[in-house]
């Protein structure tokens, strides 16, 4: 038997993201865990384990699925399922589109990330989840610095950021009506450097594109673009092979990669503790307005 | 690594997110992307310096405004610990997001601006942070460049935040003052040398120096139930887990303990963390306990240990900080969540408000506005198990919700 069980020993965040998860199971009855195959939502998969071991996860996962997934994270993804015998759900953006409720975009920066939050609320509708657990962390963006753990939604899945529950001490309210939603983000505290350090202390198994290896990729804008069927692409950018890896997993068509000799994950938490670009800094969506996020927020983004 | 959760507090252009700004900026914890981005808008804006509140308000009505109007969580790290900074709004109108932020932290700053020195809004940010028993309070006087870095503004100013001190009611506190200039980046992270009289310390030394003890009072261990784990599988077919989070000392395998409220005895058979048992569960650790007695407890019970209970009754007397645009009024009802369990309440009687002005109270009260503070008392409609807040942080503290609307109305601290 191991002596003491302290926050000295054990992160701190880790304790407080527990007790996120059990509040989420006991307030409400139909909670969901909003899984992309990424390093945070692997993480929230973890968490919830602790939180209700021995017994299993008592929500499902459920992925939106652009179609535009690294093929590596769809892999990954079942995989994790079948080991640990949990139940998912995977709705389309490809079925939004063909019924015509969105409209694909087009050109040099066209992606299917904004899309998804039709194919999210419907699907909230669909199974009538009440919260919605997410892996957004605080540090990521500025508009998601403001957002509670707790962060309740209205009927059309809209945030309203000037009108937020104030939440005090670690009492978490999730009284709703009929008919909103809440999302919940159980590690808003952490910092990118945390969950790598977590992954790392905890041995958690994560997608191969994380680490570096060689790609066909294309440079604009500064940036590392995946060469793919499913990333627009000008007749004069040049398709290269680099060794690269990918800080954040979203859609293809909105992701950069990094460059990056990190093979282990040792190598990728030093990386990250020396890098001097952030997170988000190859996340193609955010760089579309000072204010992106919070504008896909207000309309039902997670 | 340790973390800590520090609250600012300051009126508004007093310049608490750019002095948070200056932190990350001086501490290298700005990523270069952020930092061009700071580079670009200040320029688009005619400022010939850069603005760092860009990288804090993160909200588009926010950087219209230049005010922050909800907390903000910022996130940064030295060599010794990770800190998280809840940036409070300063505005009057948004005091109960002031009290979000401080509910959640270890230790405070509050600004003021040397120009204008101690006003009414200082004299409300520290009477907040004395209600919530806020430890370490470090007030910095900023703007210093725009007073000459005056040594005789800064001691006037000193003066008169020493007089409001002496009127506080919790005097547990340590207080430092840092003269500073977080434009400049004078005395943040950086000594500076334009304030050759000032022997202390830049600010930041004084955040890397908070203790543990400097934190709160820690009370005794209290352990809210917060779900109830039945696996139901082969391996643990009669297991049944008390999950929750250990507040105040600790707990210990063997321990003799009382389930409240049925007041049942028994022992604590193991503590699980995961798949590890362990011996001791600290304070803040989110485990599950076992029981020897096959006892029906459920969530919102309680273990404590015996001989060490907490008052149980179905009416308290407590300060509470109205936080709605309605109006609390005698005979309201309301729900109250006190950690994790909810009870009905109803407002028995409203004795008086309090001043957070230092200014006293007002009696013959009949109804509380927004931002008031007010001792109250509730009846509740079954007991709940609580300590005075000065005791018991966490089993002190409850919040108000409305139950038309859902929303969080109000905190309160149990007298």
């Amino acid at each position: 038997m191991n002596n003491n069980i302290s926050t000295a020993h054990i992160n701190p965040l880790e304790n407080e993201s527990i007790y996120i998860f059990r509040e989420v199971a006991a307030q409400f009855e139909k909670p969901v865990l909003l899984f992309s195959g990424g390093k945070d939502s692997i993480t929230l998969v973890r968490l919830a384990q602790k939180a209700f071991y021995p017994a299993k996860i008592p929500f499902p996962l459920m992925h939106i699925d652009t179609g535009h997934n690294f093929p590596e994270t769809i892999e990954f993804r079942d995989k994790l399922v079948k080991e640990l015998g949990l139940e998912l759900i995977v709705r389309n953006v490809q079925d939004s589109i063909d019924a015509g409720k969105v409209k694909e975009e087009s050109g040099k920066y066209s992606s299917r990330n904004s899309l998804q939050t039709t194919t999210l609320l419907d699907a909230i509708e669909e199974f009538k989840f009440d919260a919605c657990i997410g892996g957004a962390r605080r540090d990521e963006e500025k508009a998601r610095a403001k957002e509670r753990i707790f962060s309740v939604r209205d009927d059309f899945g809209q945030w309203d950021e000037k009108n937020q529950r104030p939440e005090l001490f670690d009492m978490l309210n999730g009284q709703i009506e009929l008919g909103q939603n809440v999302r919940v983000f159980p590690i808003s505290n952490w910092t990118e450097l945390d969950v790598w350090s977590y992954i790392e202390k905890e041995n958690i198994e994560i997608p191969s594109i994380y680490f570096a290896h060689k790609r066909k990729v294309f440079l604009r804008d500064g940036l590392i673009w995946s060469h793919s069927e499913y990333v627009y692409q000008e007749e004069d950018e040049q398709v290269e092979e680099l060794m690269v890896r990918f800080r954040t997993v979203g859609d293809m068509s909105c992701t950069a990669a990094v460059l990056s000799d990190a093979v282990d994950i040792s190598t990728v938490v030093q990386e990250i503790r020396d890098s001097s670009i952030s997170e988000r800094g190859a996340r193609i969506d955010d760089k579309r307005s000072e204010a992106a996020m919070e504008k896909r927020k207000q309309q039902g983004y997670f | 690594m340790e973390v800590l959760k520090i609250a600012t507090a300051g009126s508004v252009d007093d310049g608490k997110s750019t002095l948070i700004g200056r932190i990350l900026y001086d501490t290298k914890s700005l990523t270069t992307d952020k930092l061009e981005a700071i580079e670009k808008t200040s320029k688009q804006k005619g400022y010939d310096y850069l603005d760092f509140s860009l990288a804090t308000d993160g909200l588009v009505a926010e950087r219209e405004q230049g005010i922050t109007i909800d907390v903000a969580h910022i996130y940064f790290s030295t060599a010794t610990k990770s800190y998280i900074i809840a940036d409070t709004p300063g505005h009057v109108e948004y005091t109960r997001n002031m009290v979000t932020g401080a509910s959640t932290s270890q230790a405070a700053i509050i600004l003021i601006d040397a120009r204008k020195g101690v006003i009414e809004q200082t004299n409300r940010h520290f009477f907040i942070n004395n209600l919530l028993r806020i430890k370490t309070v470090i007030v910095a006087v900023n703007k210093m460049d725009l007073v000459n870095y005056s040594e005789e503004r800064y001691n006037e100013i000193k003066a008169d935040f020493e007089a409001l001190m002496s009127k506080r009611d919790y005097q547990d506190q340590k207080i430092v003052f840092v003269p500073v200039s977080a434009l400049k980046g004078d005395n943040v992270v950086n000594k500076t040398k334009e304030m050759p009289w000032y022997s202390g310390q830049p600010l930041l030394e004084y955040l890397e120096a908070i203790q543990q003890k400097d934190i709160f009072n820690i009370g005794t261990p209290r352990f809210p139930i917060q779900y109830v784990v039945r696996p139901k599988t082969d391996d643990f077919h009669d297991f049944r887990g008390y999950a929750g989070k250990v507040y105040g000392g600790e707990l210990n395998v063997g321990d003799d303990v009382v389930v409240l409220p049925s007041q049942t005895k028994s022992k604590i058979k193991d503590i699980y963390f995961y798949n590890q048992k362990y011996q001791t569960a600290s304070r803040r650790s989110s485990v599950t306990i076992t029981l020897e007695d096959d006892i029906n407890v459920s969530r919102g019970d309680m273990i404590v240990r015996d001989g060490d209970l907490p008052t149980i009754d179905k009416q308290f007397t407590a300060t509470i900080c109205w936080m709605d645009a309605s109006q609390l009024t005698s005979g309201g009802k309301y729900v109250v969540q006190h950690g994790i369990n909810k009870v009905l309440a109803k407002v028995d009687a409203i004795h008086h408000k309090i001043n957070p002005d230092y200014s006293g109270i007002d009696s013959d009260v009949s109804e509380l506005k927004v931002n008031d503070i007010a001792s109250v008392t509730f009846k509740l409609n079954k007991p709940i198990f609580h300590d005075a807040f000065k005791n018991h942080r966490t089993n002190g503290s409850f919040i108000l919700i409305d139950t038309q609307t859902n929303n969080t109305v109000g905190a309160g601290f149990i007298q």
